[in-house]
């Protein structure tokens, strides 16, 4: 058995070997994109691990890739994976690594000492919307009756969510006060370790509102259990068109997304990028994709080169501003 | 209901489930076995393979997965002392002795047993009284939480091992200390990551268990090779390896025991703040209070209680956590969180709507976990009398066996090299702790007791404003301290009240 298991994993170390060599001179002397590798920088059944597999599987199954390969790197809230990216750019021309809005934030906070512009930005695919929302027997009603509430006593009103301290659900509650007139910092946050949690919270009655995630709100409404207050896009969103803007319901200007896409090695050949960029757009014409887009519940923005660079300058830049006005840098 | 449970049963019998749910059970069972792998990661890699199928289908192949897996862990803890997950970390304390005593069959036996009937007495619960537990898992708040895992460190005592208190309060507070590694979530500030990315998010309570008691136990097995008389009378024991008989006493005394912790390990795994880890630590420390003294004191060299109590807990608390996830939309656990995902991707919501509307779904998703539970014990308990023969191989070749299953196991969590690193300089650490015969149970329970606590406790004073009056305010939190409290005086105060009536008596005896 232990000659089996050893022949075994010399087998795959081997395999490994050769394909990583085959793909990397492959695309990179003729730009012929036929092979990808995800880099996932969080464990299996993540958000990123989800988007990653999610993604190649419509451009496998779509006949856009003739494979796609997967690799779980966690660690450092994402830094390990992007610092593994940077360390092997050169022999990373065939690898793309999924992350989401918190690069900018752990960058800001300064959890790991790279940012986006140690990497090539590849596009933003799909993205969630944020969202206020309170236990429906609650006595709020509306966004206005809660900065209302917010503003006769900050204290009183508890915001759950489901990150750290000024993480992600933290800061969009703050850009909404600042936006609606009110003081961002004496936003009285309470941080939960989950989504799931956080929402727990809000129904136990210890938190008077909820910041998180759009669609999560949506799925939540139809339940019954909560009422959506207001969604962080400058229009109404077709999953739930009655649900009123955060910009129109008191806080004008107000619009947050939470992204999730895909960047490549440092350096990495321009051409080789607008490859990558073409096979993203056309995904999303397949219906495998749609399948997979469906399943998840994902809304489709995409975001591609230099928008998506320019996107994630203007992001780090609003958001870089409400750390500081909050003391977190 | 009685249409509903009917209904879901009949689908469960066809044959292509009943194929699923076999295909499940050894799919879970083995990559349960393998340490550190445990329901997670099971059903995460099983998620895409029901893509295609019909989603009764695909639960019941799921439900499969998820009771072979937690059966897969507790056969590793038991025989290697190598926890697959967190919730069978309990088990190890007296499942491991038990196995080292030559009963390697009887304890697999004893938790198939344990972990069926908790499974089944949570799922009459969950029958009955699903939605009106959906309220009970909503009245906790983060101050009750924190008064719930005050009441779990009281049990420190169970695990004080060779009956030195001072040592396990000592390990316990290193495990509180090393539970404060990580990102502070009150404040996103990091703490004690000594510059390091990869202890951002703190240290894996998996990886923390793995390298204290699986390798460091494999490491002492080196350390200490075997005198002859031990190796004569291990030669001995193997021959009984495989045998899972029970004696009738035996059975009378696990009865008990499987009927309490059903009951808390339920109630525990309801509340979607606590999970199966906690109920088995609490339904041991329980069990060993309530074994007495003469039988309390077996506690961790091999006791069937120790060994039936966790087990059973740990199994009640996962059907338990089905409670807020069917009913509320409310993932309680890991296992829970993406078991949530697997019916998204069915285009099943659960909340409290899910029900009302779907009715059928709701029953044939609880059937098909019951199905899973049942059809687990009938294809394991022959396989048993082989897995136990894994000890009858020579320590030369189960040793390097352990390590590095034990390595990979962690590795394959997280796929970060610095986990690999760390758990050799825990193992090395704790190895040194045992020669000095510190016990590691008080440790693992503090780290994963502190976090907890020490978040909820966060939360609760940012929640009435730095003011600390909830701690007697509340009722609930008041009445779970008052019990925490009488836990910790009542084995020190009885003496002295049985010598104080005894006076008393004597007093008014000569007095009359």
């Amino acid at each position: 058995m232990i000659k089996t298991l050893k022949r075994a994993l010399l087998g795959t170390a081997a395999a490994a070997m050769l394909a990583g060599g085959a793909y990397t001179a492959a695309q990179a002397d003729h730009h012929v994109v036929s092979e990808l590798h995800f880099l996932i920088p969080g464990g299996a059944g993540g958000g990123w691990d989800g988007t990653a597999r999610g993604t190649g599987e419509a451009l496998t199954g779509a006949g856009l890739l003739e494979s796609a390969s997967y690799e779980n790197m966690s660690g450092g809230g994402g830094g390990v994976a992007i610092a593994h990216l940077i360390e092997t750019a050169d022999q990373q021309a065939g690898t793309l690594m999924v992350n989401s809005t918190p690069i900018v934030i752990r960058s800001l906070q300064g959890v790991f000492p790279q940012s986006f512009r140690d990497l090539t930005p590849i596009a933003g695919t799909i993205g969630d919307y944020a969202a206020f929302v309170v236990n429906t027997e609650s006595d709020i009603q509306s966004m206005e009756e809660l900065i209302a509430a917010y503003n006769a006593d900050p204290t009183a009103v508890g915001i759950a969510g489901g990150s750290v301290a000024g993480g992600m659900d933290h800061l969009v509650a703050a850009l909404v006060m600042q936006a609606a007139g009110a003081s961002p910092t004496d936003v009285k946050y309470i941080p939960y370790d989950a989504g799931g949690d956080a929402m727990a919270g809000l129904l136990s009655g210890e938190a008077q509102a909820l910041s998180t995630g759009f669609s999560e709100a949506v799925e939540m409404a139809r339940q019954g259990q909560v009422r959506i207050l207001c969604v962080t896009a400058l229009e109404p969103v077709a999953a739930s068109p009655d649900t009123p803007t955060c910009d129109a319901a008191g806080a004008p200007g107000a619009q947050f997304v939470n992204w999730r896409g895909f960047f490549g090695a440092p350096g990495l050949d321009p051409a080789l990028s607008q490859a990558y960029q073409n096979k993203l757009a056309a995904m999303y014409d397949t219906p495998e994709w749609a399948e997979v887009r469906d399943r998840n519940g994902w809304v489709e923005i995409f975001n591609p080169g230099d928008e998506f660079t320019g996107f994630l300058e203007e992001q780090e830049q609003i958001i870089g501003d409400l750390m500081r006005e909050l003391g977190f840098l | 209901m009685l249409e509903g449970i009917l209904s879901g049963v009949s689908v469960a019998a066809q044959p292509i489930n009943l194929l699923m749910v076999m295909v499940g059970c050894f799919a879970g069972t083995f990559i349960g076995m393998l340490p550190g792998l445990g329901p997670i990661s099971a059903i995460a890699l099983m998620i895409p393979i029901t893509y295609g199928f019909d989603p009764a289908t695909g639960l019941i192949l799921m439900a499969g997965v998820y009771y072979g897996a937690i059966f897969g862990g507790s056969t590793s803890s038991i025989l290697i002392n190598a926890p697959g997950v967190a919730g069978t970390v309990a088990t190890s304390f007296d499942g491991y002795p038990l196995a080292k005593q030559g009963h390697a069959g009887k304890a697999l036996a004893i938790a198939a047993y344990s972990s069926f009937s908790g499974g089944t007495i949570a799922a009459v619960f969950l029958l009955i009284a699903a939605p009106a537990l959906a309220q009970v898992s909503l009245s906790f708040q983060s101050t009750d939480y924190f008064a719930l895992m005050v009441l779990g460190l009281t049990a420190v005592a169970a695990f004080a091992g060779k009956g030195n208190l001072v040592k396990a309060l000592l390990m316990t507070i290193l495990g509180l200390m090393l539970s404060t590694v990580g990102t502070d979530q009150a404040q996103g500030v990091p703490r004690f990551t000594m510059g390091r990315l990869d202890l951002i998010d703190g240290i894996s309570f998996l990886l923390l268990a793995m390298a204290t008691f699986a390798l460091s136990e494999a490491l002492s097995a080196v350390l200490k090779p075997k005198s002859k008389e031990d190796q004569a009378r291990e030669l001995e024991a193997q021959k009984n390896l495989g045998s899972m008989k029970l004696s009738r006493e035996e059975v009378r005394e696990m009865a008990p025991v499987v009927g309490r912790s059903s009951i808390l390990g339920f109630f525990i795994g309801v509340l979607p703040g606590a999970g199966a880890t906690i109920a088995s630590f609490l339904a041991y420390g329980v069990e060993q209070r309530l074994a007495g003294p003469t039988k309390g004191k077996l506690f961790g060299k091999g006791s069937i209680r120790g060994l039936s109590a966790p087990e059973t807990a740990n199994n009640a608390a996962c059907s338990g956590s089905f409670v807020p996830l069917l009913t509320l939309g409310i993932p309680g656990s890991g296992t829970t969180a993406i078991m949530l995902g697997a019916l998204l991707s069915y285009g099943i919501q659960p909340g409290p709507r899910l029900f009302i509307d779907n009715p059928e779904v709701f029953w044939s998703v609880i059937i098909s976990m019951y199905i899973g539970n049942v059809v687990l014990l009938i294809l394991n308990l022959p396989l048993i009398p082989y897995i136990a023969r894994v000890l009858a191989l020579p320590t030369a070749v189960l040793v390097p066996y352990i390590l590095f299953f034990s390595l990979i196991g962690v590795y394959f969590v997280s796929f970060n090299t610095f986990d690999i690193h760390l758990m050799v300089l825990f193992a090395i650490g704790a190895l040194a702790l045992r020669l000095m015969d510190f016990p590691m149970a008080p440790m693992l329970l503090g780290f994963i007791l502190g976090g907890m606590m020490e978040e909820n406790l966060r939360r609760a004073l940012i929640i009435s404003n730095d003011s600390w009056a909830f701690l007697w305010e509340r009722p609930l939190t008041a009445s779970i301290l008052a019990i925490a409290i009488l836990i910790l005086f009542v084995p020190i105060l009885a003496p002295q009240l049985g010598k104080l009536k005894r006076k008393a008596d004597e007093n008014a005896a000569e007095g009359g």
